[in-house]
């Protein structure tokens, strides 16, 4: 019993970097209707930057994660920009491609500057491991689970009550109005990529740091999908639960059943979700039934 | 909203086969003949060829009339190969009866995992796709008594009146038909009421609704119709390769054919095998181009051979749906009209 109250724990601890990856996927489908599949790819590239400035260019920890974020922000500048503007309008499942292909081609990029290899990137958590009563848990996870879920916390908290995130929400309610009240849409969406590049950057090093890097640590938001689906497209608020209860699934049926099924977990519950209710648990009703 | 594909596509496959039966007939000869004159790497080639622009078509039919974006089409094809596998194995059934239920096979779980999400509108069906890519390669990965893992199946030759398709010259011939039969298939397809039932639900599926086409049942039926073109792809690799094993259905390979129906162009059957073409060549062209660097400059291009593929299917995909979004079949047809008005 011990054994699993621990891997849920430890679970649980994961689904905090969930919700952070899932939160900047949410942003960017509220504002646009986007739904940015590049969002592992620029999660991973963010974790790179970091590496190159601290390990390459032997900068300090809070220099060098200054300099990923900067980075990452104007490479997602750069893709609002260059490739997701001009679909403005544009049939939905066309810019979903166009950020499938964006996605293909970070990674491609990061793998021949980088090369296929794992890197190991400079410790920023303390491995000491954190006890709970007898509970053991390890000390990186727990660590990233804070970090993750402070950040989450604050962003919604701002999304909620700053002007930019009232903008936002305006703008994700209806485009037209909002523009013709004086908000300016297109900053809105920039706004968003940045934000998902703050939250694909924090969550790529903390990944990056519990796991190694390699060019496929974006794969990891392939799983946030589900988290996606099980909070709600449009709900920034159930991404932290959604993540938390895919975390311990996973583990749990990584315990339960074996380690290779935690790899489907995600996907078998997103499909058991657009069964039964494709909302989510904490969306709008946006469904278009036909 | 911009439609992507212009209404005239109606009509321009029809017209492509029977303007052009000349050029058509004359394709075929020299498609016939090239056995006797060309290299049995490029016969091998041609094969590899074949079969990739039967896949195309299948995520053509979904993707590109139907406006349904398949992230799992790697793995329908894999469901078509170990259904054509297993056949043969403990049935010991003929391949013209493996490769068509190879098709129906694919067609059914194909249709189980879009059951859910095709009633609703919107990235729901990618996810559902996505769910069945992993899915799917999870259980040929781990069904270790029925698909022997990731060690695989080995398949033996095709035979048809005692002959063994056993080199490449003579499955060439096999996949040779298929090409033929199914492009000819969709073709007529798309030209019947079932095709442009197809069109309309991708151009305006409430006004299609209200003009009595049933939106769900002819999803379903294009859904139906591409993973039966995947899954019989995936028959013939099976006797093509003559093994099948997890490795060559992954997400990787969806992505491939992605690429292929935007690089050739949605919605257009022409496009489909242009797309395919050119997606089954870029390889090895940047394989080619990459050693003459490589030996220029004198550096090890092995390393970079995969990321650069990458790269270059994401650039292709994401500059045609930027600026080209018909793709190499408008290109072509534009430089054909520019020739004739000379």
């Amino acid at each position: 019993m011990n054994f699993f109250i621990e891997y849920s724990i430890v679970g649980i601890a994961s689904g905090g970097i969930y919700a952070l990856i899932a939160l900047g996927i949410i942003v960017i489908f509220k504002s646009s209707k986007t739904f940015n599949f590049a969002m592992g790819e620029m999660m991973m590239l963010s974790a790179y930057f970091f590496y190159a400035a601290t390990v390459t260019y032997s900068l300090g920890l809070v220099a060098g994660f200054c300099v990923a974020l900067a980075g990452s922000i104007a490479i997602a500048l750069l893709i609002e920009r260059v490739a997701i503007r001009p679909m403005l309008g544009r049939p939905f499942i066309a810019v979903v491609m166009v950020t499938f292909g964006i996605g293909s081609i970070i990674r491609g990029v990061v793998g021949m500057v980088w090369g296929p290899n794992d890197l190991q990137i400079p410790a920023i958590l303390s491995r000491s491991p954190v006890m709970l009563g007898d509970i053991f848990i390890p000390g990186k996870t727990a660590r990233a689970f804070a970090i993750a879920v402070v950040i989450v916390v604050g962003l919604i908290a701002y999304l909620r009550y700053s002007r930019a995130g009232v903008a936002l929400r305006a703008a994700a309610a209806d485009a037209i109005t909002a523009y013709s009240m004086g908000i300016d849409v297109r900053r809105i969406i920039a706004f968003t990529w940045i934000i998902a590049a703050i939250t694909g950057c924090i969550s790529g090093v903390l990944m990056a740091n519990v796991n190694t890097l390699t060019p496929h640590l974006g794969m990891v938001a392939l799983n946030v999908l589900a988290v996606v689906i099980l909070g709600g497209m449009n709900s920034i608020g159930g991404v932290l639960i959604a993540g938390f209860i895919i975390g311990w699934l996973e583990a749990v049926t990584g315990l339960m059943l074996g380690t290779e099924y935690r790899e489907i977990t995600p996907y078998i519950l997103a499909l058991m979700v657009l069964l039964v209710r494709p909302t989510g648990l904490f969306g709008t009703k946006e469904i278009e039934r036909i | 909203m911009v439609s992507y594909v212009e209404t005239t596509a109606l009509r321009s496959p029809a017209m492509w086969f029977t303007a052009n039966r000349l050029t058509t007939g004359l394709l075929l000869v020299i498609l016939l003949i090239l056995p006797f004159v060309a290299p049995r790497y490029w016969i091998y080639f041609a094969g590899l060829l074949g079969i990739n622009i039967i896949a195309t078509h299948g995520l053509n039919i979904m993707m590109g009339y139907t406006g349904l974006l398949s992230l799992g089409h790697a793995a329908f094809i894999g469901v078509g190969a170990y259904t054509a596998a297993l056949a043969q194995i403990h049935l010991g059934l003929p391949f013209w009866i493996a490769i068509p239920l190879a098709g129906v096979m694919a067609a059914v779980i194909g249709v189980g995992f879009g059951l859910p999400s095709l009633r609703i509108r919107g990235l729901y069906l990618v996810i559902a796709t996505l769910a069945a890519q992993f899915i799917l390669n999870f259980v040929f990965v781990h069904w270790q008594s029925v698909t022997n893992g990731d060690v695989g199946l080995t398949v033996q030759p095709a035979t048809i009146f005692g002959v063994s398709l056993n080199n490449e010259t003579r499955i060439y011939y096999l996949i040779l038909f298929a090409v033929v039969f199914m492009t000819w298939f969709v073709v007529n397809v798309i030209r019947s009421r079932v095709g442009r039932a197809l069109i309309a639900v991708r151009e305006r599926d409430l006004t299609a609704q209200v003009l009595g086409v049933e939106i769900v049942k002819y999803k379903l039926i294009a859904f139906a119709l591409g993973s039966f073109y995947a899954g019989v792809a995936g028959g013939l690799l099976a006797y093509f390769n003559r093994f099948v094993n997890p490795e060559q259905f992954g997400l990787l390979l969806s992505v491939f054919f992605l690429s292929a129906v935007i690089v050739g162009g949605m919605g257009s059957t022409l496009g489909a095998i242009l797309g395919a073409v050119f997606m089954t060549l870029l390889p090895e062209l940047l394989r080619e181009g990459a050693l003459q660097v490589g030996d220029t400059f004198g550096f090890d291009i092995a390393l970079i051979l995969v990321p650069l593929r990458e790269t270059v299917f994401g650039l292709l995909m994401v500059s045609f749906l930027i600026l080209e979004p018909r793709g190499l079949a408008q290109l072509w047809k534009r430089a054909k009209q520019k020739f004739e008005r000379r």
